[in-house]
């Protein structure tokens, strides 16, 4: 059997050096495939086709597997974040807290239901599982800082600062 | 490194810190941190600097009192200040040497008294980031001690004898877990450290791998000499940036330091720790899930047996215990099994970590021996619920437990007594739900939860959760049947008797616990479409009756 | 030790029977001409455990256990058939039939369906479970087959037939929970991905998913029994 080449960097981007050094590190096995798609994630701020692409021939890992993984895990991303990213945690203590209001708030202010980016490709709003500040309930994080006891006004003034930038 | 060597660091960080007439202890937690503890440091640090005097200003793990946060304590005087800010800063510091500041003051005696602290032991007092402050603080001694005093199966022995049970939920015997791991064959075995966390209102081990990184690091290394492992890994969760960087220069520091590596502390025993990062699934909090993961696959739970002690990662023998269970191991090391078997009840031993959140006063991590009852971990440590609200139930166990109404309060906390009430122990969460929570929309939560969190393995699960949640949504939109409320229970009968893994078999705890504590609230919405909480939006109800 | 010994004896349905150590409960079941229910499980491909039709009650113990990896011990006693086991697989085939869009009558596989026939054998007569009818794709694209995820079961024995038989892995699950759904490839059309084209998908599928085009409108049974001749030939090899 001939030895396997891994296959050439996509283009000439910095950030796939990144991607395979931490597949280099990992020896390229294939059990690096989750850790390999943070980095990308991480680099990039998203996964994409030709990276899924890229990561699952340099590991040998099937296409349809590497697709399984990255859609399989929630934190993974297949569309690109705006700019600003707001993320009401919608915990057990959050929800008795009133998150759904503050999801409900940002929901109508922006246009779009969670897990979306706003056509401008300003702001994203997400859900979060648990973010584990849950003494601070309902707890809100913009651009991953995190704000606690917050109310829906809290949140609205919030993107409306994002949105007239 | 010796134990001598050991004691010599612990000296010297003494010595250190003797230099200082005062310690002013800030607590950097993500609650106190989300309410400007970083520059309240600054603030400190610029104040302490102007006033001449010897001050150490230290940032530390979670105090416990996150609702009394940004949390400082001054030391000796073991001063604390609840609500702190960057402008209290000059006052703090002037008022060292004289009298405390009288606003900033707070009394949470009530709240610390019934505590005991093992877990917990370290948080609030040593800088996480610093490895001579764990060392002072007989960090890796129970290493070192088990290393070149004690045998493998001394250990074992000793955590068997402690009666600790897995703070992950389940409550496996810890040593029963470990012995079975030490007798199996091959000599490629692995140690996992469950990170994952994933109940939500459950953040213990989040304070734990952040506030006391080394504690993890040090019960995982005697577990791995006690079973024979050479290489561990901690799973944890991308959603805890600041555990990974913690846990990260832990690691760093304890290679350093020789405690972790090659032949560590010139003894045979040579063990490795790497991270791996979680991506955002509950499920792969189940043990199968959860090595499936750390493999590289989509974190699918396969049935058991074979046990991950006999067959886990890569079909190596694999012992996987959760943050808190490492946590309580270096402890039971050093002051022997039957100091902690001392602790707690009859079939429950030592102490637990609890998250204490929603409708209640004091918010935040609590550490209780077992036993204690459910009513003071609420009234008393808990301070009861606020605002003149009446306390309605308390949910134990995240998505898997129940909730408990007010009648149960005196249960003394134990695996054994939440399993006989519907509710399980869990990881520790302990959500507090007053007079305007729904039990309905509750449950419809909780189920919503385990539908978006269900791997879609196996059919009862997957399948199963979907139903009850479209009954569910039903029942608080007041097009519920009596009908549906039977199906639903039926439902949740072959969902916990046939799902393939725990998951899947605890999904309808919360919804069983509310039917059997709560139905009259059920019946309120199918029978007179009213939400008694007034929390559901009731579609059309007029129609309806009419 | 009993664990020593190659052959044991166990009872399963008040009949005593005698198997090899390691083997399963149902493969024992069904050399005594015992029928346990199964959809997930088929001969020459691993098992998953999924589908839990198989469960079957071990006397002493209150947890069920999927016959088709749960292996044998000693003076075991083996209940295939309860009332309580009748219930869940019932309820475990209306979740099935109103999880998608099952069709019987206007199905290529009418009369040949594996979730058909089951729902006959257990005596399923209605469904109570709210249909949820998603409405999912079609994918025509392949020159000789077609996927209709509406008649998918998620039974994974074409993502495990594509792996572990023809060794391509063409196939796999994406999403999770309620959301999963086979693939090909990076979830590409069946028609320009790298599948071979040979067909072992559609012969193991049991339900009406992923059909030959050329047999639309007459009678389709299907037929995986080449997977153990398969294992068999390679194993001789």
């Amino acid at each position: 059997m001939p030895a396997f080449t891994p296959p050439p960097l996509p283009s000439d981007d910095k950030r796939w050096k990144i991607v395979n050094g931490t597949m280099r590190k990992n020896g390229f096995a294939r059990h690096a495939l989750i850790e390999t798609l943070h980095t990308v994630q991480s680099s990039f701020g998203y996964l994409d086709d030709d990276a899924i692409r890229f990561v699952a021939r340099s590991l040998r890992v099937p296409l349809s597997q590497a697709y399984g993984v990255v859609t399989f895990y929630h934190y993974f991303s297949l569309k690109p974040p705006g700019k600003h990213t707001v993320t009401v945690c919608a915990g057990t203590a959050c929800y008795i807290k009133g998150a759904d209001k503050l999801i409900a708030a940002a929901e109508q202010r922006l246009g779009i239901p969670p897990g979306q980016t706003t056509k401008d490709g300003q702001i994203s709003l997400m859900t979060a599982r648990c973010v584990g500040a849950c003494s601070r309930a309902p707890v809100v994080l913009y651009d991953g800082e995190v704000a606690g006891e917050v109310a829906s006004e809290h949140v609205l003034e919030q993107l409306e600062r994002w949105a007239v930038e | 490194m010796t134990i001598e060597e050991l004691e010599q660091i612990a000296e010297s960080v003494r010595l250190e810190n003797a230099k200082f007439d005062y310690e002013v202890n800030v607590c950097m937690d993500l609650a106190c941190a989300s309410q400007g503890a970083e520059k309240l440091r600054d603030a400190l640090v610029k104040a302490v600097e102007a006033s001449g005097k010897t001050v150490l200003v230290r940032r530390t793990g979670c105090m416990g009192p996150c609702s009394s946060g940004p949390l400082v304590r001054v030391d000796p005087e073991e001063t604390l200040y609840h609500h702190v800010n960057a402008d209290h800063a000059d006052a703090i510091v002037a008022s060292l040497g004289g009298d405390p500041v009288p606003t900033l003051q707070c009394d949470l005696n009530d709240h610390f008294d019934k505590q005991v602290r093992v877990v917990l032991e370290n948080a609030g007092h040593i800088d996480p980031e610093k490895i001579d402050d764990y060392i002072s603080c007989e960090g890796y001694k129970a290493l070192l001690t088990a290393l070149t005093e004690m045998t493998p199966n001394g250990v074992v022995h000793r955590i068997t004898e402690s009666g600790l049970r897995g703070r992950g939920g389940g409550g496996y015997p810890t040593g029963l877990k470990w012995g079975t791991v030490a007798k199996a064959g091959g000599d490629l075995k692995y140690v996992v450290c469950n990170g994952d966390e994933g109940d939500p209102g459950a953040f213990m081990d989040r304070s734990v791998m952040e506030g006391d990184p080394h504690r993890v690091i040090e019960g995982m290394a005697i577990a791995a000499y006690a079973v024979g492992a050479s290489k561990g890994f901690i799973y944890v969760r991308a959603e805890y940036p600041v555990a990974v960087a913690r846990l990260t220069t832990a690691l760093r520091e304890a290679r350093r330091r020789g405690l972790l590596g090659s032949n560590i502390c010139g003894t045979t025993f040579s063990f490795d720790v790497e991270i791996r990062l979680g991506a955002g699934a509950f499920v792969c909090g189940e043990e199968t899930a959860l090595l499936a993961s750390i493999e590289g696959r989509r974190g699918t739970p396969r049935p058991r047996p074979p046990y991950p002690a006999v067959s886990g990662l890569w079909g190596k023998p694999t012992l996987i215990n959760n943050v808190e269970t490492y946590a309580n191991i270096a402890p039971i090391v050093r002051n022997g099994g039957k100091w902690f078997a001392n602790m707690g009840s009859e079939r429950s031993k030592g102490t637990k970590v609890f998250a204490l959140t929603g409708k209640i006063t004091n918010t935040g991590l609590v550490e209780v021996p077992m036993g204690i009852k459910l009513r003071e971990i609420i009234e008393v440590i808990g301070g009861g619920v606020p605002d003149g609200h009446t306390f309605k139930a308390v949910q134990t166990g995240g998505p898997s437990g129940g909730c408990i109404p007010a009648e149960m309060l005196d249960i003394g906390v134990s695996y054994d007594a939440l399993l006989k009430v519907g509710s399980i122990m869990g990881s520790g969460g302990m959500i507090v739900m007053d007079d305007t929570s729904c039990m309905v929309n509750v449950a419809k939560f909780f189920i919503e939860f385990c539908m978006t969190e269900s791997c879609g393995k196996c059919i009862p699960c997957r399948a199963g959760t979907a139903q009850m949640h479209t009954l569910l949504s039903r029942i608080c939109d007041g097009s519920g049947t009596m009908d549906d409320l039977e199906l639903l229970e039926d439902l949740c009968s072959t969902v916990k008797e046939a799902s393939l893994c725990g998951l899947g078999q605890t999904a309808p705890n919360p919804v069983l616990s509310t039917l059997k504590y709560f139905r009259n609230e059920y019946i309120e919405h199918i029978a007179h479409k009213r939400c008694p909480a007034g929390v559901c939006n009731i579609k059309a109800a007029v129609e309806v009756l009419a | 030790m009993s664990d020593a010994v190659e052959v044991k004896t166990l009872i399963i349905d008040e009949q005593e029977v005698s198997a090899r150590r390691g083997q399963t409960i149902l493969d024992v079941a069904r050399e005594n001409d015992i029928n346990i229910p199964t959809l997930c499980h088929l001969e020459g491909l691993s098992d998953v455990g999924a589908c839990r039709l198989c469960l079957v009650e071990i006397k002493g113990s209150n947890k069920l256990l999927p016959a088709c990896v749960a292996t044998v011990f000693e003076g075991m006693e083996v209940s295939t058939n309860t009332e309580r086991l009748q219930k869940h697989r019932r309820m475990i085939l209306e979740m099935l039939f109103a999880e998608r869009n099952h069709i019987c009558a206007v199905c290529v596989s009418n009369g040949h369906c594996e979730l058909q026939t089951m729902g006959q054998e257990q005596g399923l007569t209605h469904i109570r479970l709210p249909y949820r009818n998603p409405s999912l794709n079609v994918d025509a694209s392949h020159e000789r087959f077609t996927v209709d995820h509406n008649r998918c079961i998620l039974c994974t024995r074409c993502v495990r037939a594509c792996a572990e038989i023809e060794g391509a892995h063409v196939w796999d699950v994406m999403g999770r929970g309620i959301n999963s759904i086979v693939i090909t490839d990076l979830h590409e059309e069946w028609g320009s991905s790298t599948c071979t084209r040979c067909g072992k998908c559609v012969q193991v599928c049991p339900t009406g998913a992923l059909f030959d085009k050329s047999k639309v409108g007459t009678d389709h049974p299907k037929n995986p029994d080449f997977l153990p001749y398969l294992n068999l030939m390679r194993e001789a090899q």
